[in-house]
Protein backbone atom coordinates (compact mmCIF):
# COMPACT_ATOMS: atom_id res chain seq x y z
CA UNK A 1 0.00 0.00 0.00
CA UNK A 2 1.32 3.64 -0.87
CA UNK A 3 1.85 6.02 2.09
CA UNK A 4 -0.51 9.14 2.32
CA UNK A 5 2.57 11.38 0.42
CA UNK A 6 3.45 8.72 -2.30
CA UNK A 7 0.05 8.32 -3.47
CA UNK A 8 -0.67 12.25 -3.18
CA UNK A 9 3.00 12.67 -5.34
CA UNK A 10 1.27 9.94 -7.85
CA UNK A 11 -2.17 11.42 -7.64
CA UNK A 12 -0.13 15.08 -8.54
CA UNK A 13 2.09 13.70 -11.41
CA UNK A 14 -1.02 12.46 -12.92
CA UNK A 15 -2.45 15.76 -12.95
CA UNK A 16 0.28 17.69 -14.15
CA UNK A 17 0.98 19.63 -17.33
CA UNK A 18 4.36 17.92 -18.54
CA UNK A 19 5.94 21.43 -18.01
CA UNK A 20 4.53 21.45 -14.75
CA UNK A 21 5.51 17.81 -13.84
CA UNK A 22 9.10 18.55 -15.11
CA UNK A 23 8.84 21.89 -12.77
CA UNK A 24 7.60 19.71 -9.66
CA UNK A 25 10.77 17.11 -10.46
CA UNK A 26 13.14 19.86 -10.37
CA UNK A 27 11.77 21.31 -7.07
CA UNK A 28 11.63 17.91 -5.18
CA UNK A 29 15.61 17.43 -6.33
CA UNK A 30 16.48 20.91 -5.57
CA UNK A 31 14.34 20.54 -1.74
CA UNK A 32 16.26 16.91 -1.22
CA UNK A 33 19.46 18.54 -1.82
CA UNK A 34 21.18 19.21 1.55
CA UNK A 35 24.01 21.63 0.14
CA UNK A 36 20.21 24.08 0.02
CA UNK A 37 22.03 26.60 -3.17
CA UNK A 38 20.51 29.83 -2.51
CA UNK A 39 18.64 31.83 -5.12
CA UNK A 40 17.41 35.30 -5.75
CA UNK A 41 16.02 37.18 -3.08
CA UNK A 42 18.65 35.71 -0.24
CA UNK A 43 16.29 32.12 -0.20
CA UNK A 44 17.27 28.92 -0.61
CA UNK A 45 16.13 26.86 -4.48
CA UNK A 46 13.18 25.09 -2.72
CA UNK A 47 11.83 28.06 -0.92
CA UNK A 48 11.56 29.78 -4.01
CA UNK A 49 9.93 26.63 -5.69
CA UNK A 50 7.60 27.07 -2.31
CA UNK A 51 6.46 30.39 -3.09
CA UNK A 52 5.76 30.39 -6.93
CA UNK A 53 4.46 27.00 -6.79
CA UNK A 54 0.88 28.61 -7.85
CA UNK A 55 1.93 29.83 -11.27
CA UNK A 56 4.33 26.97 -12.05
CA UNK A 57 2.45 24.32 -11.40
CA UNK A 58 -0.44 23.89 -13.69
CA UNK A 59 -3.13 20.75 -13.93
CA UNK A 60 -4.42 19.22 -17.43
CA UNK A 61 -7.52 21.38 -17.71
CA UNK A 62 -10.30 18.20 -16.77
CA UNK A 63 -13.94 18.52 -15.62
CA UNK A 64 -13.02 18.24 -12.40
CA UNK A 65 -9.49 18.37 -10.33
CA UNK A 66 -9.92 15.86 -7.43
CA UNK A 67 -7.85 18.23 -5.24
CA UNK A 68 -5.97 20.96 -5.62
CA UNK A 69 -2.85 20.49 -7.31
CA UNK A 70 -0.53 23.71 -5.61
CA UNK A 71 -1.26 22.59 -2.14
CA UNK A 72 -0.04 19.42 -2.87
CA UNK A 73 3.23 20.47 -4.41
CA UNK A 74 3.93 22.89 -1.81
CA UNK A 75 3.26 20.04 0.96
CA UNK A 76 5.42 17.98 -1.01
CA UNK A 77 8.00 20.07 -1.47
CA UNK A 78 8.23 20.91 2.34
CA UNK A 79 8.54 17.40 2.81
CA UNK A 80 11.83 17.15 0.60
CA UNK A 81 12.99 20.00 2.38
CA UNK A 82 12.53 18.86 5.69
CA UNK A 83 12.78 22.52 7.01
CA UNK A 84 13.64 22.91 10.69
CA UNK A 85 10.90 24.57 13.01
CA UNK A 86 11.90 27.99 13.19
CA UNK A 87 11.78 28.02 9.10
CA UNK A 88 8.38 26.48 9.00
CA UNK A 89 7.06 29.42 11.73
CA UNK A 90 8.47 31.71 9.39
CA UNK A 91 7.04 30.52 6.23
CA UNK A 92 3.71 30.52 7.97
CA UNK A 93 3.35 33.72 9.32
CA UNK A 94 5.11 35.38 6.33
CA UNK A 95 3.38 33.55 3.68
CA UNK A 96 0.04 34.62 1.75
CA UNK A 97 -3.11 32.48 2.48
CA UNK A 98 -2.33 29.13 -0.01
CA UNK A 99 1.64 29.01 1.54
CA UNK A 100 -0.19 29.16 5.23
CA UNK A 101 -2.59 26.48 4.43
CA UNK A 102 0.12 24.52 2.81
CA UNK A 103 2.01 24.77 5.74
CA UNK A 104 -0.55 23.07 7.77
CA UNK A 105 -1.55 20.21 6.03
CA UNK A 106 2.22 19.06 5.52
CA UNK A 107 2.64 19.27 9.66
CA UNK A 108 1.49 15.66 9.76
CA UNK A 109 3.95 14.48 7.11
CA UNK A 110 6.92 16.29 8.04
CA UNK A 111 9.82 13.98 8.61
CA UNK A 112 11.61 14.75 11.49
CA UNK A 113 8.47 16.51 12.93
CA UNK A 114 7.91 19.94 13.86
CA UNK A 115 8.42 20.76 17.83
CA UNK A 116 4.60 20.12 18.72
CA UNK A 117 4.33 23.92 20.65
CA UNK A 118 5.72 25.75 17.87
CA UNK A 119 3.39 23.59 15.32
CA UNK A 120 0.34 23.85 17.26
CA UNK A 121 0.77 27.77 17.64
CA UNK A 122 0.67 27.81 13.84
CA UNK A 123 -2.91 25.72 13.98
CA UNK A 124 -3.98 27.88 16.74
CA UNK A 125 -3.37 30.94 15.14
CA UNK A 126 -5.45 29.34 11.91
CA UNK A 127 -8.37 28.98 13.97
CA UNK A 128 -8.20 32.38 15.42
CA UNK A 129 -8.57 33.19 11.58
CA UNK A 130 -11.88 33.84 9.48
CA UNK A 131 -10.41 32.33 6.36
CA UNK A 132 -12.59 28.81 5.76
CA UNK A 133 -9.48 27.41 3.87
CA UNK A 134 -7.26 28.06 6.85
CA UNK A 135 -9.69 26.53 9.52
CA UNK A 136 -10.06 23.54 7.67
CA UNK A 137 -6.37 22.90 6.91
CA UNK A 138 -6.03 23.65 10.71
CA UNK A 139 -7.94 20.77 11.64
CA UNK A 140 -6.17 17.90 9.88
CA UNK A 141 -4.63 14.96 11.43
CA UNK A 142 -1.93 16.43 13.15
CA UNK A 143 -4.59 18.73 15.19
CA UNK A 144 -6.40 15.20 15.81
CA UNK A 145 -3.49 14.15 17.18
CA UNK A 146 -2.26 16.61 19.07
CA UNK A 147 -4.54 19.91 19.81
CA UNK A 148 -5.86 20.52 23.24
CA UNK A 149 -9.13 19.23 24.15
CA UNK A 150 -10.61 22.64 24.53
CA UNK A 151 -9.19 23.97 21.96
CA UNK A 152 -10.33 21.44 19.40
CA UNK A 153 -13.83 21.60 20.47
CA UNK A 154 -13.66 25.24 19.66
CA UNK A 155 -12.34 24.62 15.80
CA UNK A 156 -15.27 22.22 15.38
CA UNK A 157 -17.85 24.72 16.96
CA UNK A 158 -16.41 27.20 15.07
CA UNK A 159 -16.75 24.96 11.43
CA UNK A 160 -20.36 25.21 12.52
CA UNK A 161 -20.43 28.77 12.64
CA UNK A 162 -18.27 29.37 9.49
CA UNK A 163 -20.23 26.81 7.03
CA UNK A 164 -16.36 24.25 7.04
CA UNK A 165 -18.25 21.10 6.74
CA UNK A 166 -17.15 18.69 9.27
CA UNK A 167 -16.13 16.34 7.37
CA UNK A 168 -12.92 18.35 7.23
CA UNK A 169 -11.90 17.82 10.62
CA UNK A 170 -9.82 14.47 10.56
CA UNK A 171 -10.32 11.84 13.63
CA UNK A 172 -13.76 13.42 14.20
CA UNK A 173 -15.43 10.10 14.95
CA UNK A 174 -12.59 8.99 17.68
CA UNK A 175 -12.33 12.31 19.19
CA UNK A 176 -15.88 13.40 19.32
CA UNK A 177 -17.04 9.82 20.68
CA UNK A 178 -18.22 10.32 24.30
CA UNK A 179 -17.18 13.89 24.28
CA UNK A 180 -20.04 15.19 27.01
CA UNK A 181 -18.57 18.92 26.55
CA UNK A 182 -18.33 18.85 23.31
CA UNK A 183 -22.12 17.55 23.14
CA UNK A 184 -22.86 20.61 26.30
CA UNK A 185 -21.14 23.02 24.00
CA UNK A 186 -23.50 21.83 20.56
CA UNK A 187 -26.65 21.67 22.50
CA UNK A 188 -25.78 24.93 23.56
CA UNK A 189 -25.61 26.41 20.15
CA UNK A 190 -28.56 24.93 19.06
CA UNK A 191 -30.67 26.20 21.74
CA UNK A 192 -28.98 29.85 20.53
CA UNK A 193 -29.75 28.96 16.87
CA UNK A 194 -33.50 28.35 17.71
CA UNK A 195 -34.12 30.80 19.87
CA UNK A 196 -32.98 33.58 17.24
CA UNK A 197 -35.55 31.57 14.85
CA UNK A 198 -32.41 30.35 12.59
CA UNK A 199 -31.49 27.36 11.29
CA UNK A 200 -29.23 24.53 13.05
CA UNK A 201 -26.77 23.73 10.54
CA UNK A 202 -26.84 20.47 9.45
CA UNK A 203 -23.59 18.79 10.74
CA UNK A 204 -24.68 19.36 14.53
CA UNK A 205 -27.61 16.67 14.65
CA UNK A 206 -24.55 13.91 13.43
CA UNK A 207 -21.99 15.63 15.63
CA UNK A 208 -24.11 15.28 19.01
CA UNK A 209 -25.12 11.83 18.73
CA UNK A 210 -21.44 10.94 17.72
CA UNK A 211 -20.69 12.97 21.70
CA UNK A 212 -23.60 11.19 22.69
CA UNK A 213 -22.05 7.84 22.09
CA UNK A 214 -25.71 7.55 20.61
CA UNK A 215 -23.88 6.88 16.65
CA UNK A 216 -21.94 3.59 17.15
CA UNK A 217 -21.83 0.76 15.00
CA UNK A 218 -24.58 -0.73 17.18
CA UNK A 219 -27.02 1.39 16.53
CA UNK A 220 -26.52 1.62 12.79
CA UNK A 221 -26.95 -1.42 12.53
CA UNK A 222 -30.30 -1.78 14.58
CA UNK A 223 -31.50 1.23 12.70
CA UNK A 224 -30.38 -0.93 9.12
CA UNK A 225 -32.85 -3.74 10.50
CA UNK A 226 -35.68 -1.22 11.69
CA UNK A 227 -35.30 0.36 8.19
CA UNK A 228 -36.07 -3.42 6.27
CA UNK B 1 -25.77 61.32 -16.45
CA UNK B 2 -28.57 59.07 -16.38
CA UNK B 3 -27.87 55.41 -15.24
CA UNK B 4 -27.77 52.62 -17.82
CA UNK B 5 -28.45 48.95 -16.49
CA UNK B 6 -25.38 47.14 -17.19
CA UNK B 7 -25.29 44.27 -19.41
CA UNK B 8 -25.20 41.09 -18.09
CA UNK B 9 -22.38 40.24 -19.60
CA UNK B 10 -19.69 43.15 -19.19
CA UNK B 11 -17.00 42.65 -17.20
CA UNK B 12 -14.82 45.34 -15.38
CA UNK B 13 -11.24 44.98 -13.84
CA UNK B 14 -10.61 47.99 -11.85
CA UNK B 15 -6.57 48.15 -12.25
CA UNK B 16 -6.16 50.15 -8.68
CA UNK B 17 -8.57 50.27 -6.28
CA UNK B 18 -7.98 49.95 -2.28
CA UNK B 19 -10.12 47.45 -0.80
CA UNK B 20 -8.93 47.08 2.58
CA UNK B 21 -10.60 50.10 3.57
CA UNK B 22 -13.87 49.12 1.79
CA UNK B 23 -16.80 47.18 2.86
CA UNK B 24 -18.57 44.02 2.17
CA UNK B 25 -21.59 46.16 1.21
CA UNK B 26 -19.10 47.56 -1.64
CA UNK B 27 -17.64 44.62 -2.88
CA UNK B 28 -21.71 43.38 -3.37
CA UNK B 29 -22.06 46.47 -5.18
CA UNK B 30 -18.76 46.33 -7.45
CA UNK B 31 -19.99 42.33 -8.52
CA UNK B 32 -23.53 43.51 -9.12
CA UNK B 33 -21.89 46.47 -11.44
CA UNK B 34 -19.64 44.09 -13.43
CA UNK B 35 -16.66 44.49 -11.71
CA UNK B 36 -14.95 40.91 -11.75
CA UNK B 37 -11.50 41.58 -10.99
CA UNK B 38 -9.10 44.28 -9.09
CA UNK B 39 -5.59 45.20 -8.47
CA UNK B 40 -5.17 46.41 -5.07
CA UNK B 41 -1.97 48.44 -5.04
CA UNK B 42 -0.13 48.91 -1.48
CA UNK B 43 -0.05 52.71 -0.04
CA UNK B 44 -0.36 54.86 2.45
CA UNK B 45 -3.17 54.10 4.99
CA UNK B 46 -4.27 57.41 6.21
CA UNK B 47 -2.56 57.16 9.52
CA UNK B 48 1.51 57.02 9.41
CA UNK B 49 3.14 53.73 10.11
CA UNK B 50 6.22 53.91 12.71
CA UNK B 51 7.66 50.52 11.83
CA UNK B 52 8.38 48.40 9.12
CA UNK B 53 6.51 45.03 10.51
CA UNK B 54 3.53 47.05 10.13
CA UNK B 55 4.32 47.12 6.55
CA UNK B 56 4.42 43.17 6.55
CA UNK B 57 1.40 42.71 8.06
CA UNK B 58 -0.35 44.85 5.64
CA UNK B 59 1.29 42.82 2.87
CA UNK B 60 0.10 39.75 4.60
CA UNK B 61 -3.35 40.97 4.52
CA UNK B 62 -2.77 42.11 0.70
CA UNK B 63 -1.72 38.36 -0.01
CA UNK B 64 -4.27 36.58 2.60
CA UNK B 65 -7.43 38.16 4.17
CA UNK B 66 -8.71 40.79 1.18
CA UNK B 67 -7.75 38.06 -1.70
CA UNK B 68 -10.18 35.92 0.51
CA UNK B 69 -12.75 38.12 1.32
CA UNK B 70 -12.77 39.12 -2.47
CA UNK B 71 -13.14 35.95 -3.91
CA UNK B 72 -16.50 35.11 -1.79
CA UNK B 73 -18.16 37.89 -3.97
CA UNK B 74 -16.92 36.15 -6.98
CA UNK B 75 -14.15 38.67 -7.43
CA UNK B 76 -10.41 38.12 -8.31
CA UNK B 77 -7.81 40.34 -6.50
CA UNK B 78 -4.06 40.99 -6.88
CA UNK B 79 -2.03 43.33 -5.01
CA UNK B 80 1.18 45.33 -6.19
CA UNK B 81 3.67 45.80 -3.34
CA UNK B 82 5.81 48.84 -2.76
CA UNK B 83 7.13 51.36 -0.11
CA UNK B 84 5.11 54.52 -0.94
CA UNK B 85 6.35 57.27 -1.20
CA UNK B 86 4.92 59.71 1.51
CA UNK B 87 6.43 56.92 3.77
CA UNK B 88 9.46 56.49 1.94
CA UNK B 89 10.55 60.03 4.05
CA UNK B 90 10.27 58.13 7.36
CA UNK B 91 13.63 56.76 7.86
CA UNK B 92 12.02 53.91 10.58
CA UNK B 93 10.06 52.46 7.21
CA UNK B 94 12.68 52.34 4.73
CA UNK B 95 13.41 48.71 5.95
CA UNK B 96 10.87 47.89 4.46
CA UNK B 97 13.10 48.12 0.86
CA UNK B 98 15.13 45.61 2.04
CA UNK B 99 12.37 43.01 2.65
CA UNK B 100 10.88 43.84 -0.41
CA UNK B 101 12.43 41.02 -2.78
CA UNK B 102 10.67 38.34 -0.91
CA UNK B 103 7.12 40.04 -1.26
CA UNK B 104 7.77 40.51 -4.72
CA UNK B 105 8.17 36.74 -5.66
CA UNK B 106 4.60 35.70 -4.55
CA UNK B 107 1.81 34.70 -6.81
CA UNK B 108 -0.70 37.48 -5.91
CA UNK B 109 1.74 39.93 -6.91
CA UNK B 110 1.19 41.68 -10.31
CA UNK B 111 3.38 45.34 -10.12
CA UNK B 112 5.66 47.09 -8.27
CA UNK B 113 3.84 49.88 -7.28
CA UNK B 114 2.49 52.60 -5.75
CA UNK B 115 5.97 53.98 -6.38
CA UNK B 116 6.67 57.96 -7.52
CA UNK B 117 6.60 61.04 -6.34
CA UNK B 118 4.89 62.69 -3.32
CA UNK B 119 6.77 65.74 -2.27
CA UNK B 120 10.18 65.07 -4.46
CA UNK B 121 12.62 64.59 -1.93
CA UNK B 122 15.66 62.95 -2.40
CA UNK B 123 14.31 60.55 -0.31
CA UNK B 124 11.92 59.77 -2.51
CA UNK B 125 14.32 59.67 -5.25
CA UNK B 126 16.09 56.84 -3.33
CA UNK B 127 13.36 54.36 -3.00
CA UNK B 128 11.80 55.41 -6.84
CA UNK B 129 15.11 54.38 -8.17
CA UNK B 130 15.44 51.13 -5.90
CA UNK B 131 12.14 49.92 -6.26
CA UNK B 132 12.04 50.22 -10.15
CA UNK B 133 15.23 48.06 -10.36
CA UNK B 134 13.23 45.83 -7.65
CA UNK B 135 10.47 45.45 -10.78
CA UNK B 136 13.64 44.96 -13.00
CA UNK B 137 15.12 42.00 -11.18
CA UNK B 138 11.81 40.65 -10.35
CA UNK B 139 10.42 40.92 -13.92
CA UNK B 140 7.53 42.90 -12.99
CA UNK B 141 5.69 45.74 -14.17
CA UNK B 142 5.30 49.09 -12.08
CA UNK B 143 2.45 51.05 -10.63
CA UNK B 144 3.61 54.89 -10.66
CA UNK B 145 1.60 57.44 -9.09
CA UNK B 146 2.06 60.72 -10.18
CA UNK B 147 1.67 63.26 -7.33
CA UNK B 148 -0.97 65.18 -6.24
CA UNK B 149 0.55 69.01 -6.05
CA UNK B 150 3.38 70.29 -8.60
CA UNK B 151 1.86 67.43 -11.20
CA UNK B 152 3.24 68.54 -14.20
CA UNK B 153 6.76 69.04 -12.73
CA UNK B 154 6.43 65.88 -10.52
CA UNK B 155 5.86 63.92 -13.76
CA UNK B 156 8.71 65.09 -15.78
CA UNK B 157 10.57 64.29 -12.98
CA UNK B 158 9.21 60.81 -12.89
CA UNK B 159 10.03 60.52 -16.84
CA UNK B 160 13.24 61.73 -16.16
CA UNK B 161 13.98 58.85 -13.45
CA UNK B 162 12.45 55.91 -15.29
CA UNK B 163 14.59 56.38 -18.58
CA UNK B 164 17.55 56.20 -16.47
CA UNK B 165 16.24 52.68 -14.80
CA UNK B 166 15.98 51.01 -18.03
CA UNK B 167 12.35 49.27 -17.61
CA UNK B 168 10.76 49.74 -20.85
CA UNK B 169 7.87 52.24 -20.63
CA UNK B 170 5.32 49.36 -21.54
CA UNK B 171 5.50 48.04 -18.50
CA UNK B 172 4.67 51.37 -16.66
CA UNK B 173 1.34 52.67 -15.70
CA UNK B 174 1.89 56.00 -15.00
CA UNK B 175 -1.47 56.61 -12.66
CA UNK B 176 -3.42 59.75 -11.70
CA UNK B 177 -3.12 61.64 -14.87
CA UNK B 178 -5.05 64.19 -15.85
CA UNK B 179 -6.00 66.97 -19.03
CA UNK B 180 -2.52 68.60 -17.93
CA UNK B 181 -0.07 65.55 -18.11
CA UNK B 182 -1.53 63.09 -20.10
CA UNK B 183 0.39 64.86 -23.52
CA UNK B 184 3.69 64.05 -21.66
CA UNK B 185 2.50 60.78 -20.19
CA UNK B 186 1.31 59.80 -23.50
CA UNK B 187 4.71 60.30 -25.67
CA UNK B 188 6.50 58.77 -23.07
CA UNK B 189 5.50 55.28 -24.00
CA UNK B 190 4.15 54.20 -20.57
CA UNK B 191 0.27 53.20 -20.11
CA UNK B 192 -2.04 56.21 -19.18
CA UNK B 193 -3.91 55.79 -15.91
CA UNK B 194 -6.84 57.48 -14.96
CA UNK B 195 -8.42 57.59 -11.46
CA UNK B 196 -12.25 58.58 -11.38
CA UNK B 197 -13.11 60.34 -8.32
CA UNK B 198 -16.72 62.31 -7.10
CA UNK B 199 -15.03 65.90 -6.55
CA UNK B 200 -10.87 65.88 -7.67
CA UNK B 201 -8.72 63.94 -9.70
CA UNK B 202 -11.18 62.53 -13.04
CA UNK B 203 -15.01 62.33 -13.53
CA UNK B 204 -16.64 60.35 -16.07
CA UNK B 205 -17.57 62.96 -18.68
CA UNK B 206 -13.90 64.32 -19.03
CA UNK B 207 -12.59 60.76 -19.42
CA UNK B 208 -14.55 60.27 -21.91
CA UNK B 209 -13.09 63.65 -23.47
CA UNK B 210 -9.57 62.08 -23.44
CA UNK B 211 -10.89 58.79 -24.88
CA UNK B 212 -11.64 60.29 -27.65
CA UNK B 213 -8.94 62.67 -27.87
CA UNK B 214 -6.08 59.65 -27.42
CA UNK B 215 -8.14 56.47 -27.71
CA UNK B 216 -9.24 53.55 -26.10
CA UNK B 217 -4.92 51.76 -26.45
CA UNK B 218 -2.70 51.77 -23.65
CA UNK B 219 -5.76 53.23 -21.31
CA UNK B 220 -6.42 52.04 -18.18
CA UNK B 221 -9.23 53.46 -15.72
CA UNK B 222 -9.90 53.18 -12.08
CA UNK B 223 -11.80 54.18 -9.26
CA UNK B 224 -8.64 54.39 -6.76
CA UNK B 225 -11.44 53.96 -4.13
CA UNK B 226 -9.75 54.22 -0.21
CA UNK B 227 -10.37 55.62 3.12
CA UNK B 228 -11.24 59.20 1.66
CA UNK B 229 -14.38 60.68 -0.50
CA UNK B 230 -14.42 58.34 -3.81
CA UNK B 231 -16.65 55.47 -5.52
CA UNK B 232 -15.66 52.06 -6.30
CA UNK B 233 -18.63 52.24 -8.67
CA UNK B 234 -16.64 54.94 -10.90
CA UNK B 235 -15.54 52.26 -13.36
CA UNK B 236 -18.97 51.55 -13.77
CA UNK B 237 -20.47 55.20 -14.55
CA UNK B 238 -17.33 55.65 -17.12
CA UNK B 239 -18.51 52.49 -19.16
CA UNK B 240 -22.31 54.25 -19.04
CA UNK B 241 -20.38 57.24 -20.17
CA UNK B 242 -18.52 55.82 -22.99
CA UNK B 243 -21.93 54.82 -24.28
CA UNK B 244 -23.58 57.42 -23.76
CA UNK B 245 -21.19 59.16 -25.76
CA UNK B 246 -21.23 57.26 -28.41
CA UNK B 247 -18.46 54.36 -27.85
CA UNK B 248 -19.18 50.95 -28.28
CA UNK B 249 -19.47 47.48 -25.87
CA UNK B 250 -15.88 46.41 -27.47
CA UNK B 251 -14.44 49.90 -26.27
CA UNK B 252 -15.26 49.27 -23.29
CA UNK B 253 -14.50 46.00 -23.06
CA UNK B 254 -11.33 47.01 -23.77
CA UNK B 255 -10.82 49.96 -21.58
CA UNK B 256 -12.08 47.83 -18.60
CA UNK B 257 -11.17 44.45 -19.05
CA UNK B 258 -8.66 43.99 -21.51
CA UNK B 259 -6.28 46.70 -21.03
CA UNK B 260 -5.81 45.95 -17.50
CA UNK B 261 -5.12 42.15 -18.40
CA UNK B 262 -2.62 43.19 -21.36
CA UNK B 263 -1.07 45.34 -18.49
CA UNK B 264 -0.94 43.22 -15.25
CA UNK B 265 -0.73 40.14 -17.56
CA UNK B 266 3.02 41.41 -18.05
CA UNK B 267 3.84 39.96 -14.40
CA UNK B 268 2.61 36.22 -15.59
CA UNK B 269 0.97 36.21 -12.21
CA UNK B 270 -2.78 36.88 -13.08
CA UNK B 271 -5.52 34.13 -12.16
CA UNK B 272 -8.49 35.40 -13.22
CA UNK B 273 -10.79 32.33 -12.44
CA UNK B 274 -13.08 32.75 -9.34
CA UNK B 275 -16.36 30.81 -8.60
CA UNK B 276 -19.16 32.43 -10.59
CA UNK B 277 -21.92 34.22 -8.77
CA UNK B 278 -24.24 31.53 -8.64
CA UNK B 279 -21.93 29.19 -6.50
CA UNK B 280 -20.98 32.60 -4.08
CA UNK B 281 -24.06 31.82 -2.39
CA UNK B 282 -22.91 28.61 -0.36
CA UNK B 283 -19.85 30.54 0.70
CA UNK B 284 -21.59 32.90 2.32
CA UNK B 285 -22.48 33.04 5.92
CA UNK B 286 -25.59 33.59 6.65
CA UNK B 287 -26.54 35.02 3.23
CA UNK B 288 -25.07 38.53 3.31
CA UNK B 289 -22.09 38.41 5.21
CA UNK B 290 -18.39 37.72 5.63
CA UNK B 291 -17.87 34.28 7.21
CA UNK B 292 -17.43 34.83 10.19
CA UNK B 293 -16.50 33.19 13.62
CA UNK B 294 -19.66 34.29 15.78
CA UNK B 295 -18.19 37.34 17.23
Amino acid sequence: MLTPLASLRTGLELQLTAESRAWLHRALAEAADVRGDVSAAGLPRWELHFVTAGRKCHPVPRDCATSDPVDAARVLILHAAAPGTETLTRLYTRGTGDERRAVLLALPHLDPPPDTAAALALVEDALRTNDTRLIAAALGPYAAAHLSAHQWRQGVLKCLFTGVPTAAVAGLEHRAAGDDELARMLEDYARERTAAGRTVPEDLGHLLKLARFEETAESEETEEREAR
Amino acid sequence: MTRQAPKPDRRIFDPHIHMTSRTTDDYAAMYESGVRALVEPSFWLGQPRTSPATFYDYFDALLGWEPYRAAQYGIAHHCTLALNPKEANDPRCTPVLDELPRYLLKDGVVAVGEIGYDSMTPAEDTALAAQLQLALDHDLPALVHTPHRDKAAGLARTLDVLRESGLPPERVVLDHLNETTVGAAADSGCWLGFSIYPDTKMDPDRMVRILRVHGTGRVLVNSAADWGHSDPLKTSHVADAMLAAGFDEDDVDQVLWRNPVAFYGQSGRLSLDVAPAGERGQQLHEGNSILRGGE
